[in-house]
């Protein structure tokens, strides 16, 4: 049986089709609606509810908690201030990703963990001679992102806090409506929009709140096919989906460096202390790369053509693939795509691909494998530089 | 000759103007387009008549918009952000309603209340409008060969489409066949029992043109509406974040990237010719502007007769332009809500006001409806198209607030003694007197009122006799007919003189094809 979330109480009875799915061993709505469009509108015009309760959440503190982290993660956590979040992945010892997530500093000795996977046999590992606390507060602690254009506009109707003064990746700690809650000002959609951080015994107030307050401005709770869409079209790297963990990969070709899932700008070139992966990464750095993780562009005008051979109109995938499709340039694989999806807003089919770092290269011509009709066909598509949308207000 | 600044000057900056433009700066034209209104678009224009509350004023859902011009255009980096429009609800006169939802599951399930006939009858309705309008789709983007003419490149089109209707399969022809000719209540008959179902897919065929649902001929303009795809989906219509007018403005940003230069404000009076070849144009203020080229996005009407003198075209294009139909037949009306109305078959808020509510309710209705406007008068009881656009985009209306835009059918240009303020505010009495009847809380609802009748359209717009498509979409106005034979490749007699309005072919409703044909046609030339 799977969990349910603090929200469920809320969320379940407007699960219309039933559409769930599991994430972390939750029970979560892929949508709300039999089909995810307005949720998705919500994002880029709106504001969209997610229930992320299934994240896994670690609180770690004390004199030591600043040490753990930075000796774990790539980022330089000694330079995190307190109400700042950090994205980051953190390595094995050869600098191959295990995870990714943020780090909150919510006092000198107090940091909030994200995690996608469970992460506390690692932490306790690396926390070995250190004076830390590690506490799993997943079950404890709910979380909703709220995000889109006009997130920043319903919370300010619900909470005392200065938000237009809250930076991109900064984080308060204030109330809604009484209700104590942290709010960072982070997210999975690469728009303008605030995840929510609250004791789970307060989740269906808060929920509340917002949505009492959102009616106004069309607030519109949001599924993980929504999200999905978004978070492509912002270039986020799924884990399990376009990069598998190095406690988890089979062989090492399943594994990934943060230099080749195109994180490079997460592993400073100078950081003082020591981290895992420190020295792998420390030549990867020097050293010419294998793979590139870069968007596609599949050709609207070929992938239109190869079903018109068919007598077909294009069917375009509205929810987003997650299955591996192999890229080709010049008749020979050069990677592969592992995400991808019609975005609606850009007009275009889009995917994230693993390409041979030679064949990576904004602009580069190549092919990707599709299915029309029951037959493997070519696609034209050319690589692009992510993100592929990159809104002013998301930092702004 | 002298030597000039522009290459081309389009004249009005609606949105087939604007492609127009784009298209020619993006093949490296110096294009300057002139708008005699202080906002770009035409009809497709967003305005804040009312202090908050933002209205597309005219044409207010879109679809038929190519999406090829889309991508060509890069309009989406421009602002174009198209937001689903997914049902319809149709109050029935019962009390009772019947949804039209996106789900096709619900769909079905939703009809079967009504007519299990209809609802399995549904899917393979829709199935064959898909393919009919993928049957149409390549006439849209072709330019319409005159099948009189010996000339090559007319020849080679009559072979292209002749092997495209061959293609077709005899059972799609003859659908396609009947419904260029059948009224859309006889084809819809050949499906559907359920009266209101018939009546409400059968105002597609109605929209814009002087026709009732059991006039032949509107089946065609049912199709024209079935051919709009969004994401690849036939029949799909969206709403456009800010409204009508941020589609215009994206393509305008589309042209000024290009390069074109784009003027507000600048009616033009005359269009300026010299031995049978243009020379440029006289604006409203004196001034003149040169170009070898000059491209008008207005009516057939307006382009022919009124920006050209008469003596300056043969007498047959002269007459066939007088007798090329407009009849305008539609009006609007924007309401400032300041909350939410209530259907009284659907009480509360509810994801159906997020989709279009039909007033719709039977056949009879609609035909009777257009009884009045045949014999000069607004409908008493009009089909309306109702959609609330703060329900689909926040931004509209300030919080908590709405927007609603009415489509009204029937109300002639030819009123009997005229338009006049008594008379406009007695339509608009009518329009919200007949939905009041299914929204008992409306009238409490209302801050504001505009009512447009077709002389509004015309006055404001310049729209000949208010028709929303600039000519009639009637099969005698259509292809190589639109807007007069031997003139329907965005030429004109006038040498440099040419035309990309929604009069020229396939025109109506916001597509962009005609500017971007026009366009085609204009670079292929030289």
């Amino acid at each position: 049986m799977l969990k349910t979330t603090p929200f469920h109480p809320r969320t379940a009875p407007l699960v219309r089709a039933q559409t769930w799915r599991r994430w972390a061993g939750y029970q979560v709505a892929s949508s709300y609606e039999p089909h995810p469009d307005r949720e998705y509108a919500a994002v880029r015009n709106g504001a969209a509810l997610f229930d992320v309760s299934p994240l896994h959440k670690y609180m770690i503190s004390g004199p030591d908690a600043e040490r753990l982290l930075d000796r774990m993660v790539t980022r330089d956590v000694t330079k995190c201030r307190v109400g700042q979040v950090l994205y980051t992945p953190w390595c094995d010892a050869s600098g191959k990703i295990i995870d990714d997530g943020t780090i909150s500093r919510l006092e000198e000795m107090r940091f909030r963990l994200t995690a996608a996977e469970p992460n506390l046999r690692w932490l306790t590992m690396n926390a070995v001679g250190l004076d830390v606390t590690i506490e799993d507060v997943s079950e404890r602690t709910a979380a909703l992102a709220l995000q889109g254009p006009l997130s920043r506009a319903v919370l300010e109707q619900v909470s005392p806090a200065d938000l237009a003064a809250l930076r991109y990746f900064r984080l308060v700690e204030t109330t809604i409506r009484k209700i104590p809650v942290t709010i960072s000002r982070t997210g999975y959609t690469g728009d303008l929009g605030y995840e929510l951080w609250v004791d789970a015994t307060r989740a269906l107030d808060l929920w509340d709140a917002l949505s009492d307050a959102g009616a106004a401005y069309g607030i519109t709770p949001a599924g993980i096919w929504a999200l999905d869409l978004a978070r492509i079209e912002a270039g986020l790297v799924m884990l399990d989906v376009d990069y598998h963990s190095a406690h988890h990969a089979l062989i090492e070709a399943q594994k990934s460096s943060p230099f080749e899932l195109g994180l490079g700008w997460t592993v400073p070139a100078t950081k003082p202390g020591p981290y895992n992966g420190r020295q792998a990464l420390r030549s990867e750095r020097e050293s010419p790369r294998a793979w590139a993780f870069v968007g596609l562009e599949v050709s609207w005008e070929s992938f239109e053509a190869l079903h018109l051979d068919r007598g077909l109109p294009p069917h375009l995938p509205v929810i987003a693939w997650r299955v591996s499709q192999p890229v080709y340039r010049n008749g020979a694989q050069v990677g592969y795509a592992s995400s991808g999806c019609w975005s609606p807003l850009l007009k275009r089919y889009i995917a994230l691909a693993h390409l041979e770092a030679s064949n990576s290269d904004p602009g580069t011509a190549v092919t990707m494998e599709v299915t029309v009709e029951h037959r493997r066909c070519q696609a034209r598509a050319v690589v692009r530089s992510l993100p592929f949308f990159d809104p002013e207000r998301k930092r702004a | 000759m002298t030597t000039s600044r522009y290459d081309a000057i389009l004249i009005g900056g609606g949105h087939n103007g604007l492609v127009a433009a784009a298209y020619l700066a993006r093949a490296g034209r110096k294009v300057l387009v002139l708008e005699k209104r202080p906002v770009l678009g035409g009809a497709a224009v967003t305005e804040e008549i009312f202090p908050g509350f933002k209205f597309s004023v005219f044409s207010y859902v879109v679809s038929l918009l190519r999406p090829e011009i889309i991508r060509d255009l890069d309009l989406p980096r421009h602002g174009l952000q198209i937001l689903p429009l997914e049902s319809t609800v149709t109050p029935l006169e019962n009390g009772d309603y019947l949804g039209s939802w996106a789900d096709p599951d619900e769909n079905r399930r939703e009809l079967c209340r009504h007519s299990p006939r209809d609802a399995e009858a549904m899917s393979q309705f829709g199935r064959l409008m898909q393919h009919m309008a993928m049957a149409v789709k390549p006439i849209l983007g072709m330019m319409p060969p005159d099948p009189t003419s010996l000339a090559p490149s007319d020849l080679a089109g009559m072979l292209k489409l002749g092997n495209h209707f061959r293609s077709l399969g005899p059972d799609r022809f003859h659908a396609l066949f009947k419904l260029m000719t059948m009224s859309s209540a006889d084809y819809l008959d050949e499906w559907y029992e359920f009266d209101p179902l018939k009546a409400t897919k059968s105002a597609s065929g109605i929209i814009g043109t002087f026709l009732g649902p059991r006039s032949p001929g509107s089946a065609y303009v049912l199709l024209h509406h079935y051919m709009g795809e969004i994401d690849g989906a036939f029949r799909a219509w969206g709403f456009q974040k800010g409204g009508t007018g941020a589609i215009s403005e994206a393509i305008a940003g589309a042209a000024r990237g290009h390069g074109a230069e784009i003027r507000t404000d600048a009616g033009v009076a005359q269009v300026v010719v010299r031995s049978g070849r243009v020379t440029g144009v006289a604006l409203e203020n004196g001034d003149e502007i040169e170009a070898p080229m000059v491209i008008s996005g207005l009516d057939p009407r307006r382009t022919l007769l009124q920006l050209v003198e008469e003596k300056e075209l043969p007498g047959d294009v002269v007459d066939a332009v007088k007798r090329f139909k407009f009849r305008g037949s539609s009006g609007k009306v924007n309401l400032a809500l300041d909350g939410l109305p209530d259907l009284h078959c659907l009480p509360g808020a509810g994801p159906h006001l997020k989709g279009a509510i039909s007033i719709s309710p039977s056949l009879d209705y609609l035909e009777r409806a257009y009884d009045d406007a045949k014999y000069g008068e607004f409908s008493r009881h009009p089909y309306m198209d109702v959609v609330i656009p703060s329900m689909i985009d926040p931004g509209m209306a300030p919080p908590g607030k709405h927007v609603m835009s009415i489509f009204v059918q029937y109300a002639p240009y030819n009123l009997n003694g005229g338009w006049n303020n008594d008379r406009r505010e007695a339509f608009g009495d009518a329009v919200v007197n007949t939905l009041a009847r299914y929204m008992p809380n409306l009238k409490d609802r209302i801050l504001y009122r505009q009512v447009l009748t077709p002389a509004d359209i015309e006055r404001i717009t310049g729209l000949s006799e208010g028709n929303i498509f600039q000519g009639e979409l009637a099969l005698h106005q259509l292809f190589f007919l639109r807007p007069v034979p031997a003139w329907a490749k965005y030429r004109t007699p006038i040498r440099g003189y040419w035309q990309c309005g929604a009069g020229t072919h396939p025109g109506g409703g916001i597509m962009g094809a005609s500017g971007h044909l026009a366009a085609r046609a204009i670079l292929g030339e030289r």
